[in-house]
């Protein structure tokens, strides 16, 4: 059946495969995504990302593999599932004649029971340009319109693809606040991103996408073995500068200061979502590598 | 099942009503979208008026036709061009047009947008044959305000007249929709589109009397030209805007508006075939 406020996950993918002739863009990923959930697919460019994205919104065929968004099978989803869904593309050049406010009017008559038109306007900022056509927008405004388009149908899931690209950091900061509010009206979300701390800011678990292949998945601060994540203890001394991993920073700073007193240049660094991200998608390459 | 139980989706076709009043409200975006695009207005929508004008003008020296030798009975050479372009402007609205159109809107993200949200394919075509039919009807009282009031051509005075030229006008325009519809999957992309789509209908337009005089035509060139369906067109229109002695002219002698009729019905079946089964919102593999 179609319900999703059952327990049953808004997205499963299950060993999901797209091939194109002799090339394999991705190779049996899975992941479920919850009810309400805010879930980033992290991953380099030509992870595959992108193409997976495109499967669950219905625009590609896959190879093998299955794929339930909302309860329905995204290759034969018709126009009442599509009426849940909100999209927000790459960004794309159309229309541009059309003034903003009537281009969004436009997609709201396709839904049932869409937003307030100047509300959507006013949440993505751009109640002052509602009169601008199209093409004179800014590369930020056109994907507020593209965001706002998104989200005008008030939809139960809302695809991201790249949603902040192009961004000033003023505008990414506006993106994500309208983000949260979007979810928190139980939206559930699937955001694709370069920016980690986009994905740090903005959602509940990851899975990081390398060469087709998923290799890790999992709350946000629980990505990478744990192995990536042991703090770096820094210091100086006579000897020049040393850099400990370590389990146990707080034991390691007490046994320097009890040996020499206040160790100079002192840091206890724990590994960033981006270090610990370049670790997965590097170690990964090197383990393609052939022998 | 639970509280938050969500509508279920149906499976199929989306119901009538909702794709005939989506049909309207994409008319009314398409039409003025067509309206916004200024250089779009001066190419297609004033061609058939812009043609009649240079026609008309650059010939007017050249006397009647088909009169009775002594400068008694004949027409003018504009109101001899008159019907070969009112059936240009249809079937150019119709094909070429909206052809080029959809293969941009497939290159531009446009489709690829609408195919993501709930709108019912049948109201994208609705709304093209709403606009096509909206535009068309624009350009021929344009046409036709010209022909009369500039250069005194005698439009047909009898309600027997104008009926005949409805049932053709709509047909043609049906017909050209769903041909233009199905000849915008054969560029490979928008920018190929005028490239690909202007010279089958450069053609077309030559062999079928839309500048010549059908009638100067040798016979195999009339028999390719009757395989499509503007000459159709053309014929059916010259039955409306040309004395009825004309008739003698034409390939079977008779206005032959049966066959016409059969030729331009079919091209639509053929065209709905072909639209039906190719159209994309996007390709699904590549």
């Amino acid at each position: 059946m179609t319900t999703t406020g059952s327990g049953e996950p808004v997205v499963a993918v299950r060993d999901l495969t797209i091939r194109y002739g002799d090339h394999t863009a991705v190779a049996g990923v899975s992941f479920e995504i919850e009810h309400g959930e805010t879930f980033a697919l992290l991953g380099p460019n030509g992870a595959g990302k992108s193409t997976t994205i495109e499967i669950l919104e219905g625009y590609r065929r896959r190879s093998g593999g299955d794929a339930r968004v909302l309860g329905v099978d995204p290759g034969t989803g018709g126009v009442d599932w599509k009426a849940r869904l909100g999209i927000v593309l790459q960004s794309s050049a159309e229309a541009g004649s059309v003034p903003v406010r009537e281009q969004l009017a436009h997609f709201a008559s396709f839904y049932p029971r869409p937003r307030d038109v100047d509300a959507t306007l006013e949440a993505v900022g751009l109640a002052d340009a509602a009169r601008t056509r199209v093409r004179a927008l800014s590369g930020g405004q056109r994907r507020r319109l593209d965001v706002a388009l998104g989200i005008v149908g008030r939809p139960e899931m809302l695809f991201l693809d790249e949603p902040t690209t192009g961004f000033d950091p003023a505008a990414r900061l506006r993106a994500w606040d309208l983000v949260e509010r979007t979810r928190a009206l139980g939206t559930t979300i699937l955001l694709t991103t370069h920016y980690l701390d986009e994905a740090a800011e903005l959602s509940d678990r990851a899975a990081v996408i390398v060469g087709g292949r998923l290799v890790d998945i999992g709350r946000i601060d629980a990505i990478g073995s744990p192995a990536d994540r042991i703090p770096v203890v820094r210091w100086q001394d006579a000897d020049g500068r040393h850099e400990k991993r370590t389990d146990e920073p707080g034991r390691v700073v007490a046994a320097l200061v009890a040996a020499g007193g206040e160790p100079a240049g002192l840091e206890v660094v724990r590994p960033s979502l981006e270090d610990v991200y370049l670790g997965l998608i590097g170690h990964r390459s090197l383990e393609e590598q052939p022998a | 099942m639970t509280a938050i139980e969500t509508i279920a989706p149906v499976p199929g076709r989306p119901r009538l009503g909702r794709v005939l009043a989506l049909g309207m409200e994409r008319t009314r975006y398409e039409v003025r979208s067509y309206f916004r695009a200024g250089d779009a207005v001066f190419f297609t929508f004033l061609f058939p008026t812009v043609m009649f004008v240079i026609f008309a003008a650059a010939f007017s020296s050249t006397g009647t036709v088909g009169g009775d030798g002594h400068g008694h009975g004949g027409i003018s050479i504009a109101a001899y061009y008159l019907p070969g372009l009112v059936a240009a402007g249809i079937v150019l609205s119709g094909v070429q047009n909206l052809g080029i159109d959809i293969a941009g809107e497939r290159s531009d993200g446009t489709l690829k947008r609408l195919g993501g949200s709930p709108l019912p394919v049948g109201s994208y075509f609705l709304g093209k044959v709403g606009m096509v039919l909206t535009t068309a009807i624009a350009q021929l009282l344009l046409l036709l305000g010209v022909a009369h009031f500039a250069f005194g051509v005698a439009l047909p005075g009898s309600a027997s007249l104008w009926s005949r030229f409805a049932w053709i006008f709509l047909l043609s325009v049906l017909m050209s929709v769903v041909l233009g519809i199905g000849i915008s999957g054969l560029p490979r992309s928008g920018r190929s589109a005028s490239a690909v789509i202007v010279p089958i209908l450069l053609v077309l337009q030559f062999i079928s009397g839309v500048y010549f005089n059908f009638a100067d035509l040798p016979d195999w060139l009339k028999s390719v030209a009757g395989v499509f369906p503007l000459k159709w067109v053309a014929q059916g229109m010259r039955s409306v805007f040309l004395p009825d002695r004309f008739a003698t002219a034409e390939q079977t002698g008779t206005w032959d508006l049966g066959t016409a009729a059969l030729m331009i019905g079919g091209w639509a079946v053929v065209g709905l075939v072909i639209a039906l089964t190719t159209f994309r919102w996007v390709r699904k593999d590549r």
